[in-house]
């Protein structure tokens, strides 16, 4: 009685196959970039394996691609650290030639375990030394961006409050229940708020530091989605907060992103609150095109790249002489003295800080 | 009562083993294989077993707690779901009403909203991160898997056996625990079994809705593999996961038993009947109400924030969907993203519905079929990461070489779909009266004519209940993908993901316009499943 049922559902599985790989060969794999005009590196395809944040315009990878024949094809592949933890993984058979969106908190992994090919371009002249976290040069700074305590300017006029200025502002009775703040254990800015107040008070302080901010009523949530869009009181959710843990770079993207755009930003920054974070690139050890990832990442350090960031990914450039787009030098204040600790010291103490601020704030 | 597990005569053995073998050469390669090579990764370092980490986590009492706390949610959530959804699912099988059909696919849709979406509304709506707004969006998730996984099965029931029941004396509850209830059994189950499993690892209601104290197995594995990369204690975790999964299955599996009685299925349209009755009217218009409160409102407020342009009530947000972003390389337009979530999700639903219909098959003729059903399970209770991770580790050689091709996007959406799919079908093939069979084969139809005039248009049903579902898993599904590396074809969840990555006003008005698309999209494909007609039976 089964008989031919499962002979009429088999050869429907086979023809599913075959159509779907014949929609693989059609449909998968077409390259971000664009078609690969003349250069030393015809025909080259580079895979730049990075984090779901990472944007660059169309035209900047077209314009690469005239000059140097290399197409790039973007692969996001989840957070930063999601990101190089598959890289790490896959280090025998590697899914892409780079890794873009290496930052100061997770160097040190990254270095200790061998992912990367040694590097030194030639652009890196143009870089501050501050900007550039690997010393050994498997990583090459591309972009920063300062992790800060965000204001709601109307919350503070209409509530004729002022505008904290330091860490330890936010202790005080005034700002009780104001602030919202992302748990470190799983938000990339959480984490680097935290590594602000270790740099601020020391191995011995952050702790009390923290107690005093938990007995001042601070919010955690989880990500950075809840805290800006669900609590903060300048989000879109509508939230009760004023004080928000976000970037240096939000009240431009607060205007940028606003229809009509308002002519002075909503938000504010306080400056005092901010930690460094410098994200670069790495060749992938094992890649086949060490020549053209090279050139890639020269390409990524020139004016052209470096002035494209800023309005695709809300980061900075690294490069001292990339001019920066209206919409940044009018609405956003960048630290003179942003927090900076050392990668092997965030390395070797991450898990231990997390922790510890875990029992001293969640339990 | 079921058929015998006997071959048919003459079949050839390749093709009476082609329901057994599709299914799990499939399993193996696109679940067992990954999965074991990533718990390798952490279990033998350096090709030596090393079984430490097991008893580490064992006796961690913070990972016990996270454990128990994992389970006990996600049996409170299932109960919660069972009571608010079987009225919901007796309602829609037995009544006939205007917008019947609309309703029956408008509760679908939560079902492929983004966690991050749905917990905006719910902030709105003034519900704080805590358990309770867990097992709130947890009932809000699932409503629909109970409510179609049972009522599917209800509408076909045939009301005369209960009414008999109650001519011969027996009460109202008596007759409906005596007869119907165990008629529903195994759809009871299944829409259990579903629902546990999908909230025993459930990654982003944990994370949004219950605040930054809470953790369970899933969002510990997704700490220990993405962002500590402890590769052994995640491997101890997912062990944990897994006999966790086994046992509920099994167990799942043996209150179904062999007991499934062949019921006299009849035509929905047979079955239901129009509101008469004042009671009746209460019934409707209570479950009506709870739909419209526990689902419509939250919904609501996403379409309507979705029109709230700074300049007034416009499509404003559905302009910039186009427009935001256009020059950057990873921008695809909003057109284009529906196309590739529609493309995913065919696939996706072919994949499902072709391997779970075996399955199905399988299960139901071979004796070994429990066990088949019970792996088939598995991946809904695995953490997306350590499938991912392990696609990632273990399909990177020659033709499987999968990990950058946007076909592995279909495969884990249907892994996560099969269940669905062998869940739905098996009962009702079981329930198929074998007289009814052997009737028409006494009466000299062939085998195929048999199963074309007697067994598709009962399962046709559920055929299509089962591909409504994968359709909406995969249009819906981001946790799965999200440690996958996805070559440049994003879907909608994905696009809503990118939105939300930034600050503006912009931002978050197209993001909600891309969920009210997504909305739209799973309700025009809900009510397609629908009006495909199966023969007089399978007719809605």
């Amino acid at each position: 009685m089964a008989r031919r049922v499962p002979s009429i559902l088999g050869c429907a599985v086979v023809s599913c196959l075959l159509a779907s790989s014949a929609l693989m060969s059609t449909f998968g794999g077409t390259p971000a970039g664009a078609v690969p005009a003349a250069g030393t590196h015809d025909g080259v395809t580079l895979t730049l394996v990075t984090h779901d944040s990472f944007a660059i315009s169309k035209s900047v990878l077209r314009a690469f691609a005239r000059e140097t024949g290399i197409t790039v094809r973007v692969l996001p592949s989840g957070d930063a650290g999601a990101a190089l933890n598959q890289v790490i993984l896959t280090k025998d058979a590697p899914l892409g030639d780079l890794l873009f969106g290496v930052d100061n908190t997770f160097l040190s992994r990254a270095l200790d375990e061998k992912v990367f090919e040694r590097y030194r371009s030639p652009e890196l002249a143009r870089v501050p030394a501050v900007f550039r976290i690997d010393a050994t040069h498997h990583v090459t700074p591309i972009d920063h961006g300062d992790v800060c305590i965000n204001d709601d300017k109307a919350w503070f006029a209409e509530h004729k409050v002022a505008v904290p200025r330091t860490l330890d502002d936010l202790t005080k009775p005034a700002y009780k229940g104001r602030l919202v703040v992302e748990n470190p254990a799983t938000s990339s800015p959480g984490l680097a708020f935290l590594l602000a107040t270790v740099d601020r008070y020391g191995e011995d302080g952050w702790r009390v530091y923290w107690e005093r901010l938990r007995a001042n009523d601070v919010k955690v949530v989880s990500g950075w989605e809840q805290a800006y869009n669900g609590e903060f009181s300048a989000g879109e959710g509508g939230g009760d907060r004023p004080l928000v843990v976000s970037y240096a770079s939000s009240p431009a993207a607060a205007v940028y992103f606003s229809d009509p755009r308002p002519t002075k930003a909503p938000i504010g920054t306080v400056l005092d609150t901010c930690f460094r974070q410098t994200e670069g690139v790495g060749i992938l050890r094992g890649t086949e095109h060490p020549r053209a990832a090279r050139r890639l990442v020269d390409f990524m350090l020139s004016r052209r790249f470096q002035e494209d960031v800023p309005l695709q990914m809300f980061v900075f450039p690294v490069r001292d002489d990339a001019r920066l787009p209206a919409v940044f030098t009018e609405f956003t204040d960048v630290p003179t003295h942003p927090a900076i600790l050392p990668p092997s010291a965030i390395g070797s103490h991450r898990e231990q800080w997390i922790d510890e601020w875990t029992a001293a704030v969640l339990r | 009562m079921t058929a015998p597990a006997r071959p048919a005569a003459g079949a050839t053995p390749l093709v009476r083993w082609i329901p057994v073998v599709v299914p799990v050469v499939f399993l193996v390669t696109f679940f067992g294989y990954p999965v074991a090579t990533i718990l390798g990764r952490g279990l033998w370092p350096g090709g030596q077993l090393d079984l430490s980490p097991l008893g580490d986590v064992v006796g961690d009492p913070g990972l016990r707690d996270v454990a128990w706390f994992t389970l006990w949610q996600a049996a409170l959530s299932t109960v919660l779901a069972l009571a608010v959804g079987l009225p919901g699912a007796y309602v829609l099988a037995r009544y006939r009403f205007p917008g019947r059909s609309i309703v029956s696919a408008l509760i679908v849709v939560p079902f492929v909203l983004p966690t991050i979406v749905v917990a905006s509304a719910f902030l709105a709506l003034g519900v704080e991160p805590s358990l309770g707004a867990i097992l709130l969006a947890h009932v809000f998730f699932n409503y629909a898997v109970v409510v179609r996984v049972v009522g599917g099965l209800w509408a076909h029931l045939d009301p005369h056996q209960e009414e008999a029941a109650r001519v011969l004396g027996a009460s109202r509850v008596r007759a409906f625990a005596g007869v119907t209830l165990p008629a529903l059994r195994p759809a009871i189950l299944a829409a259990a079994s579903i629902t546990f499993l999908f909230t025993f690892t459930s990654f982003g209601v944990i994370l949004v809705l219950g605040g930054p104290t809470r953790s369970t197995l899933e969002t510990e594995i997704y700490r220990q593999t993405a962002q500590l990369l402890d590769l052994r204690t995640a491997a101890a975790l997912s062990i944990l996961q897994l006999v966790a999964v086994v046992v509920l299955v099994v167990v799942a599996g043996r209150f179904q038993g062999r007991r499934a009685v062949a019921l006299g299925l009849r035509a929905t349209a047979a079955t239901a009947r129009s509101v008469g009755s004042l009671g009746d009217r209460a019934l409707l218009g209570a479950n009506l109400a709870l739909m419209l409160a526990l689902l419509g409102v939250p919904i609501a407020v996403l379409v309507a924030r979705s029109f709230a342009t700074a300049n007034g009530p416009s499509f404003g947000f559905y302009r910039a969907l186009g427009e935001l972003r256009s020059g950057n390389v990873l921008f695809v337009p909003p057109v284009d993203a529906i196309v590739n979530s529609l493309l995913f999700a065919t696939v996706a639903t072919a994949i499902a519905l072709m391997v779970g219909g075996l399955a199905a098959f399988a299960v139901v003729r071979h004796r070994k079929g429990r066990a088949l059903e019970a792996a088939l399970a598995l991946p809904l209770g695995i953490s997306a990461v350590t499938v991912g991770f392990g696609f990632l580790i273990a399909l990177d050689e020659g033709p499987l070489d999968l990990r950058t091709s946007w076909i592995i996007v279909p495969i884990s959406h249907a892994l996560i779909a099969i269940p669905f799919v062998v869940w739905l079908i098996a009962p009702i093939l079981r329930s198929i009266d074998p007289r009814l069979r052997e009737a028409a084969a006494v009466l000299g139809a062939s085998p195929r004519r048999v199963w074309r005039e007697v067994d598709f248009p009962i399962v046709g049903r559920a055929f299509a209940i089962a591909g409504g579902f994968a359709f909406a898993i995969s249009l819906g599904e981001f946790g799965a993908t999200l440690f996958i590396a996805r070559p440049e074809r994003p879907t909608l969840p994905v696009v809503i993901y990118r939105l939300l990555g930034q600050p503006g006003a912009q931002n978050f008005g197209a993001a909600m316009a891309a969920s009210t698309i997504l909305m739209a999209l799973t309700v025009v494909a809900i009510l397609t499943a629908e009006r495909v007609r199966v023969g007089d039976i399978g007719t809605f």
